[in-house]
């Protein structure tokens, strides 16, 4: 594609998150809780090759780590990060759901001992049985829509 | 066992564990025998809600095992009066003891509780969370009055979404292969988590709107308590809770062996006639807390 056709511009050193699920960009940088002054590309429902629509986005001199990818996996599994040096992809790896979360959400449950005073982090697990179901270590209750209890 | 949290925690060879040990302890648990088990052993026993039989019945239970009692009944008797969080009356109480007995209004205390203790903690109900000695009572009483612990047809009826023992006793009734019926009325009905689970165990029977639908063919009928506060309109609660009375006429119409099982305290879902008959086990289903939680004293503070 020509240059001067680009949307967004290409990055020289950085991250691309890729095929985020279509609107929950957004939600990807709360749960990634980046400052507000670093230089990034949003990119919302834009046409995926792959069909349908995804959202993209793109940090200017940031390398996520494996860590940081992963909780991109809370919000979109699906999500693929590149790591760009020079303009070109020098890492690509898919996210991998982690299997716990710790001190990132709040449990939904305001009854649950984690949302009291006490000197508590909060802790989810993966659970085993079901696809992308979050349990409250503490009051054994799901999580849904993750992105609504991160904590910010 | 370190710490007793929650049912999900035990695997059905521990629950077996307790429940033989318990088994032995009875004539103990009835004062027919004494023993010196735990003596100089102390455990604390601390409720920040109220509670009858789970608390007395661990009194009980430490007591018949040669051991001594301290705590509290009611937050408003302990230092959350002042502001003192649970983690620092944890901290504090477990190195005076050598195990806790916890009651809290919150959900996953009893987990916080286990984080923070040096000395095992027994999860006594959190709030509307676990109450894993409930269902091992159950477990035990089903066991001891039926002969087997698989293969029966159990039909819990009543309020199955916000009663807290419910849950966990329809997933250890499955692991163990029974089937369960789920009689509740509408917008009470058990939450598909746990509908889910039996289904894909293979366990679940019927779920209906009235017990006469399933009592021919239930060997236990476990009855829970219709809460009124669930009930905005007061004649609405009434029209429902005249569907879930157990009286003898119902019981009649189920197998004579069938037993009624009920966690107490009931309102009036079960009348006093049903009392005197056979069927009724309620009573001593509430007796056998003492031999299954001085199993699970004995199990946790390390003595057999």
């Amino acid at each position: 594609m020509p240059e001067k056709y680009m949307k967004v511009e290409r990055i020289k050193h950085g991250t691309v998150i890729d095929h985020i699920l279509p609107t929950k960009a957004f939600d990807v940088l709360r749960v990634l809780k980046l400052s507000q002054d670093r230089s990034m590309s949003i990119l919302i429902n834009t046409n995926s090759q792959k069909g349908g629509k995804k959202d993209i986005l793109k940090f200017e001199n940031l390398e996520l780590t494996g860590e940081q990818a992963n909780l991109v996996a809370l919000i979109s599994p699906q999500a693929t990060v590149n790591i760009i040096a020079d303009g070109k992809v020098v890492k690509k790896f898919n996210t991998e759901a982690p299997g716990v979360v710790r001190g990132i959400l709040t449990c939904s449950n305001p009854n649950c001992i984690s949302n009291q005073n006490e000197p508590i982090v909060s802790e989810f697990r993966l659970s085993p049985d079901e696809n992308h179901r979050y349990v409250c270590t503490y009051c054994e209750r799901d999580i849904v829509d993750l992105a609504k209890y991160v904590r910010l | 066992m370190q710490h007793v949290i929650s049912i999900h925690d035990i695997s059905v060879e521990e629950i077996i564990d307790v429940l033989d040990r318990a088994e032995k302890l009875l004539p103990i648990a009835r004062g027919e025998a004494t023993t010196d088990l735990l003596r100089g052993k102390v455990l604390a026993s601390i409720f920040f809600e109220p509670s009858t039989r789970t608390r007395l019945s661990f009194e009980t239970a430490m007591n018949r095992l040669g051991g001594g009692v301290v705590g509290f009944a009611g937050a408003e008797a302990s230092s959350v009066v002042k502001g003192e969080t649970l983690a620092d009356t944890i901290r504090m109480v477990s190195g005076y003891t050598d195990a806790i007995v916890v009651r809290h209004p919150r959900e996953g205390a009893a987990r916080l509780a286990a984080e923070l203790s040096d000395v095992p903690i027994l999860n006594a109900g959190d709030g509307a969370g676990q109450h894993p000695t409930q269902t091992l009572l159950d477990l035990f009483t089903i066991r001891k009055e039926m002969g087997r612990l698989e293969g029966l047809n159990i039909s819990l009826t009543g309020d199955l979404r916000y009663g807290r023992t419910v849950h966990s006793l329809a997933i250890a009734l499955a692991k163990f292969g029974n089937t369960i019926n789920l009689v509740s009325p509408q917008g009470l009905e058990m939450p598909s988590e746990v509908v889910g689970f039996l289904k894909k165990s293979g366990m679940f029977g019927t779920a209906c709107h009235s017990p006469e639908e399933v009592i021919e063919e239930t060997d236990i009928l476990y009855v829970t308590r219709i809460q009124k506060e669930r009930f905005p309109d007061p004649v609405e609660y009434e029209k429902v809770a005249g569907l879930y009375r157990v009286d003898p006429e119902l019981i009649s119409c189920g197998p004579e062996d069938m037993i009624v099982m009920h966690p107490l305290p009931r309102v009036n879902e079960i009348t006093p006639e049903v009392d005197a008959m056979p069927q009724a086990k309620y009573f001593t289903q509430a007796f056998n807390g003492v031999p299954v939680r001085m199993a699970l004293l004995s199990m946790v503070m390390g003595e057999n």
